[in-house]
C-alpha cells in the first residue's frame, strides 16, 4: 500500500463511524422497546417517575397555557357578543323552567330528608371538592388524559373522580406534589362503574378513544332506551354514587354508546371529588390479600 | 483553541438550541386549545423539530438526543413509555440516511419528505399503541393528526429557520 496514511484512516474511520451510528440506533430502538415492557410490568414505579417529571414541567406548562386560554376567551367573547340577544332570550326561558325545577328539587330534598330520618339511613360521607386548572392535554391520538394544577399538597389522591360542568370527566391516575393527571372516561383504558338511571341496570362504562364511551357487561335483553341518563354507581367505593356521567345515544347490535355530559374537548377547570373514603388508595400494598 | 471560557459557554449554549427548541415544541404541543376535537389531532410539533434539526444540524440532533426528547414526551403525555422515544429515534435515523437528498433540495421537496416521515410515524404510532393496548385501534385520529402536522409544517419550519439563523450562524 502507498503511504497515504491520512486517506486510509478516513477510509477506515468512515465505515467505523457508520457502524457506531447504526449500533447506537439499534441500541436506542431496543431501549425503547425495553421501556415499553418495563412500563407494562413496573407500572407503579413508572407512574411515580412520571408524576415527578410532570411536576417538574408543570410550572412551565401552566405559564404557557395561560396566554392560549386568554386568547381563546377573547375569540369566544367576540363570537358570543354577536348573538347576545338570542342567547339572552334563550336563557330567560331556561331560567323560568329551572325555577320550576328548583321548587321540585327543594320539595324532594325535604321529602328525602324526612324519609331518611324515618328510616335512620346512615348519611353518605361528606364530599369535598378540589378545584384545579387544566394545563396540558397529551397532543396524542391514542391517549386521553389531562394534567391539572392540583396535587398531593392540595389533597388530591389517586382514584378521585374529576368533574367539570355538567358531569364526570374522568379519574385521577397519577398524583404529583402540585400536579396530577386525569384519565378521561373516553380513554381506552378507562373503566367506570355506572348505573342507568331509569332501568337501574348496573354496568361498566368503557372508553375506546372515540368521543363516546360504551357500556359493558349488560344482559342482551336489557330494556335500555336512547336518552337514558347514566350516573356513577359508587361500586368499588372509589366514586360517590349518583355523579352524572352521560346520556345513552345509541343502542344497537354493536353496543350501547354513551355521550359524556361534560364537553371533554374544552375543559378549562375541573373539580376533583374528595369522597373521604379510606379505601381510595389504589396502590397494591403487599399486605392486602 | 484560543477560545476563552465565556466563548465556550456561549458556544455550548448556542449548541443547546436545537435541544431546547425541541423540548419547547413538546411543551407547546401540549397546550390545551378549547376547540372541539382538537386534542387528539394536535400537530406533532416535536417531529417537525427533530426532522428539521436532523437535516440541518445532525451533529446537534443525535440519536441519543432524539431518544431523550421522546422519553420526555412519553413521560409528559401519559401514554405508554417508549413509544415516542422509538418514534423519534426511527425518524431521526431515517432522515439522517437520506440527508443529502434533503439538503440539496427545494422547500417543496423538504415538505414532501416530511409528509413521508409523518406517514411512517402515523403507522408506527398506531402499530405500537395497538400492540400495547392489545386492541385494534382506529388509525383515523392519527391520520388526521398527520395531515394537520403536514399542514403546519411550513409555519413551524419558518420559525425553526429563524431560530437557526439567530443562534447557530457563524
Amino acid at each position: 500500500m502507498k503511504p497515504r496514511s491520512s486517506g486510509s484512516v478516513i477510509r477506515l474511520a468512515a465505515p467505523l463511524r457508520a457502524l457506531a451510528q447504526r449500533f447506537s440506533f439499534l441500541l436506542l430502538v431496543l431501549a425503547s422497546v425495553a421501556l415499553m415492557m418495563v412500563g407494562k410490568i413496573e407500572s407503579v414505579s413508572v407512574d411515580s417517575a412520571r408524576a415527578r417529571v410532570t411536576d417538574a414541567f408543570a410550572p412551565i406548562l401552566d405559564a404557557i397555557s395561560r396566554p392560549a386560554a386568554t386568547a381563546a376567551r377573547v375569540v369566544e367573547s367576540a363570537v358570543e357578543l354577536e348573538n347576545a340577544f338570542d342567547e339572552n332570550q334563550r336563557l330567560k326561558a331556561e331560567n323560568a323552567r329551572l325555577l320550576q325545577w328548583k321548587q321540585a328539587a327543594l320539595r324532594l330534598e325535604a321529602e328525602n330528608n324526612s324519609l331518611r330520618s324515618l328510616l335512620r339511613v346512615r348519611p353518605e360521607p361528606a364530599v369535598n371538592y378540589i378545584a384545579a386548572r387544566v394545563i396540558a392535554t397529551p397532543g396524542s391520538s391514542f391517549v386521553r388524559t389531562l394534567v391539572v394544577t392540583a396535587g398531593r399538597r392540595d389533597g388530591v389522591r389517586k382514584g378521585q373522580a374529576a368533574l367539570a360542568g355538567a358531569g364526570l370527566v374522568g379519574r385521577v391516575i397519577e398524583v404529583g406534589e402540585w400536579s396530577s393527571r386525569v384519565l378521561l372516561l373516553t380513554d381506552i383504558n378507562a373503566r367506570i362503574p355506572v348505573i342507568l338511571s331509569n332501568t337501574r341496570q348496573r354496568s361498566i362504562l368503557a372508553g375506546d378513544n372515540s368521543d363516546q364511551a360504551k357500556l359493558l357487561y349488560l344482559p342482551p335483553d336489557s330494556p335500555i332506551q336512547v336518552g337514558e341518563r347514566v350516573v356513577t354507581s359508587g361500586d368499588g367505593g372509589l366514586f360517590p354514587p349518583g355523579l352524572p356521567v352521560g346520556v345513552v345515544t345509541a343502542v344497537s347490535e354493536r353496543g350501547i354508546r354513551v355521550l359524556p355530559s361534560a364537553d371533554l374537548s374544552r375543559v378549562e377547570y375541573l373539580r376533583l371529588v374528595d369522597f373521604g373514603l379510606p379505601s381510595t388508595d389504589l396502590d397494591p400494598s403487599p399486605d392486602s390479600k | 483553541m484560543t477560545a476563552t471560557f465565556w466563548q465556550k459557554v456561549d458556544k455550548t449554549g448556542r449548541n443547546l438550541a436545537p435541544f431546547a427548541v425541541t423540548v419547547m415544541m413538546v411543551l407547546v404541543g401540549m397546550i390545551p386549545v378549547p376547540v372541539p376535537g382538537y386534542a387528539p389531532v394536535a400537530p406533532n410539533l416535536t417531529l417537525v423539530s427533530v426532522y428539521y434539526w436532523t437535516i440541518h444540524r445532525p451533529d446537534l440532533m443525535r440519536p441519543g438526543v432524539a431518544f431523550l426528547i421522546g422519553l420526555l414526551q412519553d413521560f409528559l403525555v401519559g401514554g405508554p413509555l417508549g413509544v415516542n422515544a422509538l418514534l423519534l429515534v426511527v425518524a431521526q435515523w431515517a432522515v439522517l440516511n437520506q440527508r443529502r437528498v434533503f439538503l440539496a433540495s427545494t422547500f417543496a421537496l423538504l415538505w414532501f419528505g416530511f409528509t413521508l416521515v409523518m406517514a411512517g410515524a402515523v403507522l408506527l404510532q398506531w402499530l405500537a399503541f395497538s400492540v400495547l393496548d392489545a386492541a385494534a385501534l382506529s388509525i383515523l385520529p392519527a391520520l388526521f393528526q398527520g395531515l394537520l402536522t403536514v399542514a403546519v409544517f411550513p409555519a413551524v419550519g419558518w420559525l425553526l429557520i429563524r431560530v437557526h439563523r439567530a443562534f447557530l450562524n457563524g
